[in-house]
């Protein structure tokens, strides 16, 4: 069985990278839909995705987060992308295939991936 | 929903955004009595007596983007289908409990899937909240509670890449061994 026991080192291991993450506030946000539409939609595993691909890179100033019902019910999984400075992009029917895509062109090089963006879609 | 899992992680917002500091998520098979329960409790808001009865209905939500709120009359039917129930309790200022319970070798049961996803996610998003999970099988089981985590990890948060990853493996280990549990 496994135990929490590891957990102490691992906390060693980050206690040192701790200040690297400290300025986040200021960092990029991506917002997951996780509403009862969104999850049934298959958000979860979008989120997951995005999580994975973000930490993979070690993109310390984005944030992965959680928010309700956006009210477009029928494009979801929808995915808001806020990056400082810029205008908030938003994401349709995402799936976990288009996450890495995502993150390499829109967070890591700045241009947004405009065929899956809500424009194409409405 | 394809899982009990994705149930679970959309119930726990409505506790999440009910202002809870303690959402309480705990799975119970027994193969003796053939049932799948589960139980979410929460230390939020609360909701008033017709509230509660009222939230049932498909046509009452407290959002405001549309006037449909799916996440408990989906789980209810989905437990009632499976000759199963579903009850809710709710003291303003307390919280609130939910259990749903399944026949657990109804054929439409939905499988839990994958749990551990669920659980993390909701830990990543809301690092300063406390959830407790537990699933046993046939009385044997095991817990995560994140106070425990928090105390081990001090100033490490919780929503660090490989706490998390930890966790994923943790959850995902653990529900592994209690598939092995021998039938009683």
């Amino acid at each position: 069985m496994k135990t929490l026991q590891e957990l102490e080192a691992i906390r060693q291991k980050t206690l040192n990278e701790l200040n690297l993450r400290k300025n986040r506030e200021d960092g990029i946000r991506v917002v997951v839909g996780l509403a009862t539409c969104g999850i049934a939609a298959g958000a979860r595993p979008v989120m997951s995705a995005f999580v994975d691909e973000i930490n993979k890179r070690q993109l310390n100033n984005v944030t992965v987060s959680q928010t309700g019902c956006i009210g477009l019910c029928r494009l979801e999984p929808i995915v808001e992308v806020y990056m400082p400075g810029k205008e908030k992009v938003t994401y349709c029917k995402v799936t976990p295939e288009q996450v890495g895509r995502i993150v390499a062109e829109h967070i890591v090089n700045g241009n947004p991936v405009v065929e899956h963006t809500i424009g194409s879609f409405e | 929903m394809k899982e009990i899992s994705l149930h679970i992680l959309d119930l726990a917002q409505n506790s999440i955004r009910a202002g809870a500091k303690t959402v309480a998520i705990a799975l119970c098979e027994d193969r003796q009595s053939d049932t799948f329960t589960v139980t979410i409790e929460d230390d939020g808001t609360g909701m008033s007596k017709e509230l509660a009865a009222a939230v049932l209905s498909p046509f009452v939500t407290t959002r405001t983007t549309r006037k449909v709120g799916l996440g408990i009359p989906l789980f209810a039917a989905g437990c009632e289908n499976c000759e199963g129930s579903f009850t809710l309790e709710s003291t303003p200022g307390k919280g609130t409990k939910m259990v749903g319970t399944y026949r657990l070798s109804h054929i439409d049961r939905p499988p839990l899937g994958a749990i551990w996803d669920t659980i993390v996610l909701l830990i990543q998003a809301n690092p300063l909240l406390r959830f407790c999970y537990t699933h046993t099988l046939d009385g044997q089981g095991y817990a995560l509670d994140t106070s425990e985590v928090r105390t081990i990890l001090g100033e490490v948060p919780l929503d660090t890449p490989e706490v998390t990853s930890f966790l994923t493996e943790f959850i995902r280990n653990n529900e592994q061994e209690l598939r092995e549990v021998p039938k009683p």
